[in-house]
């Protein structure tokens, strides 16, 4: 059963910047010494769309199929089947240079800022790597850009020349954020990009992300494992589980109406504040759900594969 | 408090370089009562972890302590022999690990794991033990699993394999440094219910050493927040939840988001 994308469209944006459609990435397992060959679909038939402007979020444990999902659309790893429409045109189908450069206009944040970033590179070279990479102005245009974008982020000018073990983990964070918006991309892939982060640090970089999106008019694709946070910044949020979309909708109906049992499940499990707060765990029951069901509204702006 | 199972008093740990001494742990002192959670915040390098060690006494080099005491049933432990200290350490205190996959033996069985822990203190039927141990854990078919290498279970039945051995001698303390952070916040879930239950079942003290706000509001009675060293705040967990009064506490739980408190996302 595949999700029908006349209900997809139905619930997210008029006009999306992306639209992932029956996304597809199966990987083969080798056959081992006693064991046939398998095939784990990872991302199975995944479709969603994201409006211009929009922070998007994509939930799931470990195993989940987001961060797959997120690298699929970039084509860093190439999907099996499926559409990925961005500004209406299929990238799945553009030839290597074509996706090149495609992706000035679409950039991704990693988790690990430690090892994102070349240990051998000064930070001013970091962030203008991409520039270089698209042959974008002058050396002299370029190392302005660089300028500009350290202020942009909130980092000190006077730290261009030194090298990422020199930076905490929130600074490397915002030198990788600087890179992805060297180009001056549309949509950022943030791939539990502040996940690494202690707490403090994570509010920063996520106040950082927000006044980007708004100063830039960036549409986020935030790919992320803490429901907390993403609650607190998506206006809409997909959930995942072991490679399907099984909820998917308005962040406020979501949240407070969680309908797919593992949904119910995940947001159960999620610590609360307050320790008088009544704790209703629901236990995870694998054999309650079809994971072949389709998702359908049940609600307005709010889908679930029940 | 009289009747403390641990005290740590004036505690400081440095590490000296060749230039210049960190004091990571900086005159701390706090308590715990037996069958009491102390919950022990702070950000990384606040110096949490580093005082869980210091009380274990299994600092490494350039790492020492430097001033304080640590009382464990009325005993100093940093004045006690290596001998008597071996007898603590996961008999009497036990630790729990963050990452189950480094703290783990991959070449030994989990149910030889657990049965060290009881032969190395000179318990007797250290096998069967180990199977009931798995048991109380909640691991479906531990007779089977006992023979398992850790590659072999899953994220969350490490933890509890890891929570098996800690618990194997009976402590009278455990300290969990992170116990939960490496897993999936629905196993999270199971792991923190488990040690909830374990802890009422013993009545097992324990001290949480977390950078969550959330995990110390699901488990802890009290808590201490670190910085840079220091103790800033300690209290009843709905006092420094509800009402903190240093601003360092004040601006870390406000950091977290959807915290009641005025949050730095929104405003």
């Amino acid at each position: 059963m595949t999700q029908d994308p006349e209900s997809i469209r139905a619930a997210g944006p008029t006009s999306p910047l992306l639209e992932v459609r029956h996304l597809v990435k199966s990987f083969v397992r080798k056959r081992g010494l006693w064991r046939p060959p398998s095939v784990v679909k990872a991302v199975d038939a995944v479709s969603f769309a994201i409006g211009e402007g929009e922070m998007f979020g994509l939930v799931g444990e470990s195993g989940s199929g987001k961060s797959t999902t997120g690298r699929c659309i970039l084509r860093l790893v190439e999907p099996s089947s499926g559409e990925v429409l961005f500004r209406g045109e299929d990238v799945l189908q553009f030839s290597r240079p074509r996706m090149r450069r495609a992706r000035r206009d679409m950039q991704i944040v990693f988790q690990d800022p430690y090892s994102s970033l070349n240990p051998r590179m000064r930070a001013k070279d970091i962030v203008e790597e991409p520039l270089i990479i698209h042959k974008m102005g002058s050396r002299i245009e370029r190392r302005e850009r660089v300028a500009d974008l350290f202020s942009l982020v909130g980092l000190d000018p006077d730290h261009l020349t030194r090298y990422p073990h020199e930076f905490s983990g929130g600074q490397r964070q915002r030198i990788g954020i600087a890179r992805a918006l060297a180009l001056n991309p549309a949509l950022i892939i943030a791939d539990e990009a502040v996940s690494a982060l202690d707490v403090s640090i994570q509010a920063q970089v996520v106040r950082l992300m927000l006044e980007l999106q708004a100063q830039l008019k960036l549409t986020y694709l935030f790919i992320a494992h803490d429901l907390r946070l993403v609650e607190h910044i998506c206006s809409r949020v997909a959930v995942m589980y072991l490679g399907k979309i099984v909820e998917m909708g308005d962040t406020r109906s979501l949240f407070a109406n969680p309908t797919h049992p593992y949904t119910r499940a995940l947001l159960s499990a999620v610590p609360m504040l307050d320790p008088d707060a009544p704790r209703q765990r629901v236990p995870l029951d694998p054999e309650s759900f079809d994971r072949e069901t389709p998702l359908k509204e049940v609600g307005a702006a709010h889908l679930a594969a029940v | 408090m009289a009747d403390a199972l641990l005290d740590v008093r004036h505690l400081s740990v440095a590490f000296e370089g060749p230039r210049s001494t960190v004091t990571a742990v900086d005159d701390v002192s706090f308590q715990i009562a037996p069958g009491e959670t102390l919950g022990l915040v702070g950000e990384s390098g606040s110096g949490k972890s580093v005082t869980a060690f210091a009380i274990l006494r299994l600092l490494q080099p350039p790492g020492r302590v430097t001033a304080g005491l640590v009382l464990f049933e009325g005993r100093d432990l940093l004045t006690l022999p290596e001998r008597g200290m071996r007898r603590i350490r996961g008999a009497r205190i036990s630790l729990i690990f963050q990452e189950p996959m480094t703290a783990l033996n991959p070449v030994m069985r989990v149910g030889d794991q657990i049965a060290e822990a009881l032969i190395v203190h000179g318990r007797t039927g250290a096998r069967e033990r180990a199977v009931e141990l798995l048991k109380a854990m909640h691991i479906p078919d531990a007779e089977r699993r006992v023979r398992d290498y850790p590659h072999q279970l899953s994220g969350g039945m490490r933890q509890r394999a890891m929570i098996a051995i800690a618990l194997a001698c009976h402590p009278a303390l455990v300290i969990a440094d992170e116990p939960t952070t490496a897993l999936d916040v629905t196993i999270q879930a199971q792991v923190l219910d488990l040690l909830r239950e374990l802890r009422a079942q013993y009545n097992l003290a324990l001290l949480l050493i977390t950078h969550d706000f959330g995990v110390i509001a699901e488990i802890a009675d009290r808590v201490a927040v670190m910085r840079r060293g220091r103790i800033v705040e300690q209290g009843p967990v709905r006092q420094i939840l509800r009402a903190p009064t240093h601003d360092y506490t004040r601006t870390l739980l406000a950091a977290v988001p959807g915290a009641e408190v005025s949050s730095p996302l929104t405003s």
